[in-house]
């Protein structure tokens, strides 16, 4: 093909079909300056409006977090480095990072697993089986603020479904003040995060699991492979690179968590239960103080930049290997 | 500031209000630009008045001012509560304001007169202004000048439920800080959750603070912290002492915690539904009540703050805000005379009968029929001093920072010389 000649090898369509030998040269100069303004052409629009509203607010925001600024007019009131030594100074902020911590571990060493537990179990053959799955998958379809308002309802304490559940069976113990109570705030809202992402994870599982293909499992069964061992050395290394796209997911999710807690408890009580986000949210829209509330993004965009870059190199490499652009070429 | 404000104006407004307001815009977006050259003069008013029955009074009452100056054409630009703190933010900063605008005075206004950006009305609104309510022009009033006409006044009072304090044995509702503590502990005797608190919004938990300093340190304390940045004063951590005693008798609902305030399992629903004695509210407390739950009908009742033994405040001095209408400077004389028309008895009682507000005009409150609305409104014209709701007297950081130590003090987690501290140091943050 005579577009492997161009950068990328992938860009532009044949716009002609290949001029006679004698005038090669020149018309391949020809082409490829047409190609590009092609290519040029139709990646404009998406690069204005990703340079206007994403990368400019991005590097505003990095200007921003150096100045004491109220968010209008424009920032004047130059305060160095004092936005981000006042962040590593403040309790609330040190507890976000903490929490995040804490969401980020609980994911992966639960939410996750049980999700590929039933993304395993719903690949059997299971009378039924397509029903459970849209039902396993439709929290994921709500938005966060709905399933915010739902759950701080569930969880009403003393009046809630939650409580009169547990009090039907004789668990009255087990029920408590759930978002209300500092020590159990995050706990009950890893709840509801696991209730409404699980099914999402299970539903990349299960993607996943369908392109495993079965002659491995059969071979493996016929050299005498228990359940456990099929599963172990063959589904979980082919299912490796789902798995390590969902764990990704995850985590840059905990990170950026918003909606579901500023609906629920607003961070509350008592900062128990409050992300970097919302922290920034208080800080930006609340207290109109911009410079500070920019200082957090930064900080937020420094922790997801690290992780998806340092992931990408050592955790997904493999996965990524030509799948994405390179200026290699193919080598015609 | 944008919080409490939410909370009231949300109930009402359900979700109608974003899109009226934009309705409204539109539909006075092809009459702008009145000709001057005819002699007609073109007011602008901007105002937040969204939601009904508010908004058609309000244009009805423009086209009346209209129809008896028949040289002047009003204007209205109506705007969300949210959205217009935001486009009034813009517009200061641009130093461009519409003729006539809402203002809650406090902080925001004074900035706006500090930027030279409002007109002087205290020549100009003499002598008709005289005759308003004192309490209700206290918000707009600067450097002892006036900044302002006010439409709208309330106080935060306790509402209580006459039943379940007649079943605890409390007969007349306590005037003291420590009959109210007494009066907590015989509801909590008698099984009845005495008070509840939406934790989770945080400014209502403020209000108990902000009156305890009132009633300890004294109002005038109070403008000096704001003045000096400096909240250390021994009386405002009193304060928060006597607020501390109070959470220590455990008188909140069941998780109050994380218990918003017109949520259907909020505040205002436990206290209108019956499960718990008393809510230290604003003046439209009943209507959320019945709102949110059942509301109480002839057994809610109110009492004033009590006043806190050996402390500087007295029990008529109250605790509110309302809202008014600024000019930009320069503003013709006609919005002058648009200021007067709608501050006179005939409008004011109408606003009084038909939107719900308490008078400005005394000789309005003919229009009032609730018990309970003619006890706040005897309560506001006794009332001796006045200190406005202190996340809009404040910058807005220091308002919230207000907020979330007091919050932080009712869960137990900072210590009232540390909210003494942590306002200060914000208060000192800020410029």
């Amino acid at each position: 093909m005579t577009s492997t000649f161009l950068p990328g090898g992938r860009t532009g369509p044949d716009l002609a079909p290949p001029p006679p030998p004698a005038s090669r040269g020149r018309g391949r100069r020809r082409r490829r300056t047409l190609n590009l303004l092609t290519a040029v052409g139709f990646q404009l629009p998406a690069l204005v409006l990703f340079i206007g509203l994403v990368l400019l607010p991005m590097l505003f925001a990095l200007y921003a977090s150096f100045f004491r600024w109220g968010g209008f007019g424009m920032p004047s009131d130059l305060a160095g480095a004092d936005n981000f030594t006042r962040l590593f100074q403040d309790p609330v902020f040190l507890g976000d990072l903490g929490r995040c911590l804490f969401l980020v571990v609980l994911s992966l060493a639960l939410q996750l697993p049980f999700a590929l537990a039933m993304a395993v179990l719903l690949n059997q053959r299971l009378r039924g089986r397509a029903v459970y799955r849209m039902l396993f998958f439709a929290p994921y379809v709500l938005s966060e603020a709905i399933t915010g308002v739902l759950f701080s309802m569930v969880f009403a304490p003393g009046d809630g479904l939650a409580d009169h559940v547990l009090g039907a069976v004789g668990l009255d113990g087990l029920g408590g003040e759930w978002f209300a109570d500092p020590s159990t705030v995050m706990a009950t809202l890893f709840l509801v995060m696991t209730w409404k992402y699980f099914g999402f994870h299970m539903m990349l599982y299960l993607a996943g699991l369908q392109s495993v293909p079965p002659e491995l499992t059969e071979a493996a069964l016929i050299d005498g492979a228990g359940p456990w061992q099929r599963f172990r050395n063959v589904t979980l290394p082919l299912l490796a690179p789902t798995l390590r796209i969902s764990v990704f997911l995850s985590v840059i999710g905990s990170v950026q968590l918003f909606d579901l807690v500023w609906v629920v408890t607003q961070g509350g009580p008592d900062h128990h239960s409050e992300t970097l986000a919302v922290t920034m949210f208080q800080y930006g829209f609340k207290r109109y103080q911009v410079g500070y509330a920019s200082a957090i993004s930064v900080v937020m965009f420094g922790i997801c930049l690290v992780f998806s870059l340092a992931y990408q190199r050592f955790v997904l490499r493999r996965d990524l290997e030509g799948a994405t652009t390179t200026m290699r070429g193919d080598g015609t | 500031m944008g919080d409490r404000e939410l909370s009231r104006r949300g109930f009402l407004a359900a979700s109608a209000a974003a899109g009226l307001g934009m309705t409204a815009l539109s539909g006075c977006g092809g009459d702008s630009g009145g000709d001057s050259a005819s002699g007609t003069t073109t007011i602008e008013w901007w105002n937040i008045s969204t939601t009904e029955p508010t908004k058609s009074v309000w244009a009805a009452l423009a086209k009346k001012f209209e129809a008896r100056n028949p040289h002047v054409k009003l204007k209205i630009v109506q705007l969300e509560n949210d959205a217009y703190k935001a486009k009034m933010t813009a517009l200061t900063a641009s130093g461009k304001l519409p003729d006539v605008f809402h203002t809650w005075g406090g902080g925001v206004l004074r900035q706006q007169v500090d930027a030279g950006l409002v007109e002087d009305l205290t020549g100009r609104t003499r002598p008709w202004a005289d005759g308003l309510l004192p309490v209700a022009k206290e918000p707009y009033l600067l450097d002892k000048k006036v900044y302002a006409a006010p439409f709208d006044i309330g106080m935060v009072g306790f509402w209580y439920n006459k039943a379940l304090f007649r079943r605890a044995g409390v007969d007349t509702p306590p005037t003291t800080w420590t009959g109210f503590l007494d009066a907590v502990g015989k509801l909590k005797a008698a099984k009845i959750t005495p008070i509840a608190l939406a934790g989770k919004e945080k400014w209502p938990g403020m209000y108990y603070w902000a009156y305890l300093a009132m009633r300890t340190a004294g109002i005038d304390a109070l403008r000096k912290a704001s003045d000096t940045k400096d909240f250390s004063d021994p009386g405002i951590v009193a304060a928060g002492a006597h607020l501390k005693e109070l959470v220590q008798l455990q008188p909140f609902q069941k998780g109050f915690l994380g218990a918003a305030y017109s949520a259907p399992t909020g505040q205002a629903a436990t206290v209108g539904n019956g499960k718990a004695a008393m809510e230290l509210m604003g003046q439209w407390a009943p209507v959320v009540e019945a709102d949110a739950g059942k509301g109480l009908g002839s057994d809610l009742g109110f009492f004033p703050f009590p006043a806190v033994e050996g402390g500087k405040g007295a029990i008529t001095e109250v605790f509110g805000g309302g809202g008014g209408h600024a000019l930009r400077r320069g503003a013709p004389q006609a919005a002058v005379d648009f200021l007067k028309f709608f501050a006179s008895e005939a409008t004011d009682l109408e606003l009084v009968k038909k939107t719900g507000v308490l008078p400005v005009v005394p000789a309005a409150e003919s229009g009032l029929s609730d018990p309970n609305t003619k006890a706040v409104q005897a309560q506001l014209k006794a009332a001796t001093g006045f200190q406005l709701y202190l996340d809009q007297a404040y910058a807005p950081a220091v308002g919230q920072e207000v907020n979330d130590s007091v919050a932080a003090l009712i869960a137990g987690s900072k210590s009232p010389e540390q909210v003494a501290q942590s306002i200060t140091k914000t208060a000192k943050q800020e410029q």
